[in-house]
């Protein structure tokens, strides 16, 4: 299966599902499923890198499979683990009869003892699917050459139980905050997109399909105050998913306009750092001194 | 030249440019073109983008590359478009001026104008095609050879001068110029938008004439982490400085996963055999007491004359960012005069404050105002000696330019031999090391002289030293 016909298919599709990109991230995620190669996707936090995967998803009808990336992740939270609880009850129940102990060796290393993880799982799915591995950047470099291995040939081998090859290759994405330098290799084998903030037209748009009963006024208000804050130097500049939630705020509390006095009452919704606020305050001259 | 070769000419051509692009991404690249389609200038970009910049950093380089190999357009974008025209004799063809549309000052005035409309409104493809327009009518200088034709940047943002442009733009959009200082902002970043169109305009058509390898060449500029702070631009330290937060917490991360994998100390015995009853008298996990963490006070010197004090302030951020993996961490000043900063530095302050009053506070290490590294040293013996003990790191920026005066060296000696370790950092290169004033061969005999130049040299040697 092909997952997206063109760019343009790409974009029309993604757009379909409420996911609104531009040209490089739709063209970007068609090559992905062309060349099917696994797709790095950078950018501040809250652009929209996991929603592109879930967007995928939902406008392909895959499943999405979500491996989500911490500190201390292993091979047995990624790939699989050997249910040994079940396993030992096997054994406990089959003393007194004579069963032979390569029989019951045989026995409880068969798929009724193996919990498959998200790895596994998105490998062995018959169906189309999309596995998002999110925030890989938060996993130590152990796990990245398991990630490299399994991402190369879409196979993985279990020795009591064989080599499993993917029947349909999973769309893969691995989504980074760069809070630790990807290995070479990795950036190597995937595409890379880097999502960055939106121009105020695309960001309308996102605002008017995001937030129901948003008046055309107040949303592009709102553009208008967030690419002023994205202007200024800002230890965490406001997103996507700050400016919605400023809507759905400013909606919620039935303001239809955005003025100086709503701005200062409201500005802790898209500035999270103190120093941020005290510095758009007085750049936009909320208060009077 | 064929698609082919203008391929590989373009993954030359970038990796010239610094960027890394290996084999098989080239032909990923080459792989993704084609699935693509080669109808749309644009998509083409992303694909290669997608393939061959892994990233974020590299990105302008790229896009400076990209557009010298696949301009957007060929040849004088006044004219309209000829299609039987040999695109190779175009240029030569052109009389100087170009026809209709004039150069001179009731022309310049005019294109103004429209200028301030365009920025105003903010339109991007308005504002590429004054861009490209401003180049073929006040860009156009002679060339060395008969009939050769070359434009310059410099000549258009001296006749069209788009900065001067700023206030009429705002008096186009607000009723009052002062009333909101975020809007100046946003039209002097469209001015600089426009400024960045006319520099890759005159980069396009210099590579019509010259050809890309050369232009690529000499113009392609480094990415951010990899420019010389002696050499940086107004813009490149703006750049620089929002680069520091990010780089402290990538450095943090990065020293925090070092320090756990070392923090197995010593068998802790009692609670090894109180965890094996659990599993019958067997201890299957032994457990350790944790290390003691070993931090070191830091004593920062640094100097901030003129022509270093960018380095000192960067490296001073970057510091106090990264305080707690020290034990303290006290920061001086000095041009010939000891000034300490320790107390400027808040956790969760605003960079751009914490640099004004830094910047401020140089006049405090400034008595006569010419660099006396010898007064310095002997003046924060005399003032701080408490500063340095055994468990003292001694750090020391500056070119050790002492404008011919005195070293001291004895004095930095003594202060050397007073600390447990010591470092110079010197942002020049090695090789004018005690050229002119540099006194670093000098002071290199008694202090460890490293070269940190860019970020990712000063990186580096912050990690190690935490």
């Amino acid at each position: 299966m092909t997952w997206f016909d063109s760019a343009a298919d790409a974009e029309k599709k993604l757009s379909g599902s409420g996911y609104l990109a531009d040209q490089a991230t739709a063209t970007t995620t068609y090559l992905a499923g062309a060349l099917e190669k696994p797709l790095l996707v950078e950018g501040p936090a809250g652009v929209g890198k996991t929603e592109l995967a879930k967007a995928i998803a939902r406008s392909t009808g895959a499943e999405l499979i979500r491996l989500q990336c911490y500190e201390g992740l292993d091979e047995a939270r990624a790939l699989y683990e050997w249910n040994y609880k079940k396993q030992l009850l096997r054994i406990q129940a089959s003393q007194g009869d004579d069963q032979t102990w390569s029989e019951t060796h045989d026995d409880i290393f068969t798929e009724e003892f193996l919990l498959s993880r998200p790895l596994l799982t998105a490998i062995r799915k018959e169906t189309s699917t999309v596995l998002l591995i999110d925030e890989v950047d938060k996993t130590d470099v152990e796990v990245e050459g398991l990630l490299l291995e399994v991402l190369s040939d879409f196979q993985v081998t279990i020795p009591e139980l064989g080599t499993i090859t993917a029947t349909r290759r999973p769309m893969v994405l691995l989504t980074s905050n760069a809070t630790r330098e990807l290995s070479e290799a990795v950036r190597r084998r995937c595409l890379y997109l880097h999502i960055d903030y939106p121009d105020a037209e695309r960001e309308h748009a996102i605002l008017v399909g995001q937030v129901p009963g948003i008046e055309e006024k107040l949303a592009r208000e709102i553009v208008d105050t967030v690419t002023r804050l994205r202007a200024l130097e800002l230890r965490k500049a406001p997103s996507i998913a700050e400016s919605v939630d400023w809507a759905r705020t400013l909606v919620a509390l039935g303001t239809g306009t955005l003025d100086q006095a709503t701005i200062d009452a409201t500005l802790g919704v898209v500035l999270k750092h103190s120093s941020d606020i005290d510095r758009a305050v007085r750049e936009l001259k909320l208060r009077q001194a | 030249m064929t698609l082919l070769d203008r391929h590989i000419a373009f993954v030359e051509a970038l990796r010239s440019a610094g960027l890394p692009v290996s084999l098989s991404e080239g032909l990923d690249a080459a792989d993704a073109v084609l699935t693509l389609g080669l109808h749309d200038r644009e998509g083409v970009r992303a694909a290669y983008a997608a393939t061959l910049v892994k990233r974020q950093p590299h990105r302008a380089g790229f896009d400076h590359v990209f557009d010298l190999y696949f301009p957007a357009l060929v040849g004088d974008p006044t004219k309209p478009v000829d299609p039987d025209a040999d695109p190779d004799n175009e240029p030569a063809e052109m009389p100087e001026g170009a026809q209709g549309l004039g150069d001179g000052p009731a022309d310049l005035a005019a294109f103004r104008d429209d200028l301030v409309n365009a920025l105003g409104l903010g339109d991007p493809d308005a504002l590429q095609t004054m861009a490209r327009e401003a180049v073929q009518r006040f860009g156009l200088i002679r060339g060395r050879a008969e009939g050769e034709q070359r434009w310059s940047s410099y000549n258009v943002m001296n006749r069209v001068s788009p900065g001067e442009l700023v206030d009429r733009v705002l008096q186009g959009l607000l009723a009052d110029l002062d009333e909101d200082p975020t809007m100046r902002r946003l039209v002097e970043a469209q001015v600089a938008v426009f400024s960045e169109m006319v520099d890759a305009e005159v980069r396009r058509r210099a590579a019509e004439v010259r050809g890309p390898e050369h232009v690529a060449k000499y113009t392609v500029r480094k990415s951010i982490d990899q420019i010389d702070f002696t050499s940086a631009r107004k813009a490149d330290l703006e750049e620089m400085r929002r680069e520091i937060g990010p780089l402290a917490r990538r450095l943090a991360t990065r020293l925090n996963k070092h320090k756990a994998s070392r923090q197995r100390g010593p068998l802790d015995f009692r609670r090894t055999v109180r965890a094996s009853v659990s599993s019958g008298g067997v201890p299957l996990d032994t457990h350790h007491r944790p290390r003691r963490p070993s931090r070191s006070d830091l004593v920062v010197l640094c100097d901030v004359s003129g022509s270093v004090a960018n380095f000192a302030n960067f490296t001073l951020m970057l510091v106090f960012a990264l305080r707690e993996q020290f034990n303290r961490v006290r920061a001086f000043t000095f041009v010939d005069e000891i000034h300490e900063v320790s107390d400027r530095f808040h956790p969760g302050a605003d960079p751009i404050e914490t640099m004004a009053s830094l910047a401020a506070s140089a006049q405090y290490a400034s008595l006569w105002g010419r660099t006396n590294y010898g007064r310095a040293f002997t003046r924060f013996t005399e003032l701080h000696a408490d500063a340095l003990g055994p468990k003292t790191n001694l750090l020391i920026l500056g070119d050790a330019r002492s404008n011919y005066s005195d070293l001291g060296i004895d004095v930095l000696q003594q202060m050397v031999k007073e600390s447990r370790h010591a470092w110079w950092l010197n942002p020049e290169s090695p090789r004018h090391w005690n050229t002119g004033d540099s006194g670093a061969r000098d002071y290199e005999k008694v202090v460890k002289m490293i070269e940190c130049r860019n970020l990712v040299q000063l990186g580096d040697f912050i990690h190690d030293l935490a």
